[in-house]
């Protein structure tokens, strides 16, 4: 019973940071961070919209690595990772993917452009759907984890390749925010952007603790049903 | 026995059980001509701009083709349990997969060498002004497209849902195939494309990638 306690105090703990983050980062984009001179109100969504294209990245990025660690180790709880990282960044995706035209209507005159950025998570989330269906497919569970994860590596090794392949189109969207000379961006907009990301950053953390431990309940509720009909 | 030889005979296997009823082929045929058609109901245009068009309308018929053999590539092991016979083999499960991947391409140069020199005599366009260039990028597009196709073939033969979920899979993954084979083909009919070298290029990253990848992900795959 320890761990459980312990792993609640930490959800509990994560959950009540995550809100009040939360509150203080669409504090600082909606109202402290001063309107962009040219783009005007729309721009606000800029701190969502970066926001959680980061979490979807990395989210995908977790799946990749917690399929390579289960083909290598057999453990489920990387599957679980695995899974639930797979789930979250598909819906941070889709919010990418839908914030962005709203934005770019009014900026760029048109609600979708073949962009390399833009393509390239447009078919980021059409793999990761497809991922999630492999899994629906399957009913056995060690086979389920273990198609699941070829697929996540194979998904996530397309990526750079194309990347490269749509960059030679004509670039519409802006370009790195961090270079090397620094940040392309005023103070203010600065921090609201960075409180968004933290914040944002927390709550994919949350679901995650969340959703491992549905994932983990359903597990031994299918091993109690097995043990009860065997 | 040396790798190549056991691909050999893998690959003698798959071309008798072909050769015996033919069915694959000439579906595969049938099926690439009526696309064909059917896009030349659909699309009527004049020469100047046909030339845009065309190497998409290959590419669609190509792509479509190939999910009808892919579909067939691993199912068709399922009856009698012949996968198992396979895996029971004294090899490398990756040579099952060389073997496949082989006679799929196989299957499609042969239903590419009949359909598409119709694509230009149902769409009244001169052929390709770099025949050889042409060549290339058709192979090797294929190649790229079979690469993954018969990897994902053999994972999505292993679901419940497998023929519906096979597409889902192939075509998110083999979008950058897609886009360059389209643009080098047009570079090939004469059209102006900047970066017909570099997009050729891509094909060729993306074949080496995804002959190694599916290569080492394969024994996974296989597993009982």
């Amino acid at each position: 019973m320890t761990e459980n306690t312990r792993t609640s105090l930490i959800e509990k703990v994560l959950a009540w940071s995550t809100f009040l983050t939360v509150f203080v980062a669409l504090y600082l984009a909606l109202v402290y961070a001063p309107t962009e001179k040219t783009m005007g109100d729309v721009q606000r969504i800029f701190y969502f919209h970066v926001a959680s294209a980061w979490v979807g990245m990395m989210a995908f990025l977790v799946v990749f690595v917690a399929s390579i660690a289960y083909l290598l180790t057999r453990q489920a709880n990387w599957d679980i990772y695995a899974y639930t990282s797979a789930e979250i960044g598909v819906f941070f995706t889709t919010i990418v993917l839908i914030t962005g035209p709203i934005w770019a209507k009014p900026i760029w005159n048109t609600w979708w452009t073949w962009d390399p950025r833009l393509t390239t998570t447009l078919i980021l989330w059409f793999l990761y759907l497809a991922y999630g269906k492999i899994r629906l497919a399957i009913g056995e569970e060690e086979k389920k984890a273990r198609l699941a994860a070829v697929f996540g590596i194979l998904a996530f090794a397309v990526v750079p390749v194309d990347f490269f392949a749509i960059r030679w189109w004509r670039t519409m969207h802006p370009g790195a925010l961090v270079t090397s000379n620094g940040i392309a961006l005023a103070p203010d907009m600065m921090l609201a952007f960075f409180a968004s990301l933290f914040a944002f950053t927390l709550l994919y953390c949350y679901l995650m603790m969340r959703s491992v431990r549905i994932e983990r309940i359903k597990a031994e509720i299918r091993l109690l049903k097995e043990g009860m009909f065997n | 026995m040396s790798f190549i030889r056991k691909v050999r005979s893998l690959l003698w296997k798959e071309i008798r059980s072909e050769l015996q009823g033919k069915e694959m082929l000439s579906t595969m045929i049938v099926f690439s001509l009526l696309v064909v058609v059917v896009f030349g109901f659909a699309i009527d245009l004049n020469k100047d701009l046909m030339g845009g068009v065309l190497p998409g309308i290959i590419w669609i018929t190509m792509t479509f083709a190939g999910i009808l053999c892919l579909n067939r590539s691993f199912t068709a092991e399922q009856q009698n349990d012949c996968l198992y016979g396979l895996m029971l083999c004294p090899l490398d499960r990756s040579a099952i997969y060389v073997a496949k991947t082989i006679m799929n391409l196989l299957l499609m140069v042969i239903v590419e060498g009949v359909t598409i020199p119709l694509f230009f005599i149902i769409f009244n366009y001169p052929g390709p002004q770099q025949v050889g260039l042409f060549v290339i990028v058709l192979l090797l597009g294929t190649y790229c497209f079979m690469a993954v196709g018969t990897f994902l073939a053999a994972l999505s033969s292993a679901t419940k849902t497998g023929e519906i979920l096979m597409p889902i899979l192939l075509i998110p993954l083999i979008i950058p195939v897609l886009l360059s084979a389209v643009i080098v083909t047009k570079g090939s009919f004469g059209l102006v494309v900047s970066g017909a070298d570099l997009y050729l290029k891509i094909l060729v990253v993306y074949g080496v990638v995804f002959t190694v990848l599916p290569m080492l992900l394969f024994d996974y795959l296989l597993e009982v």
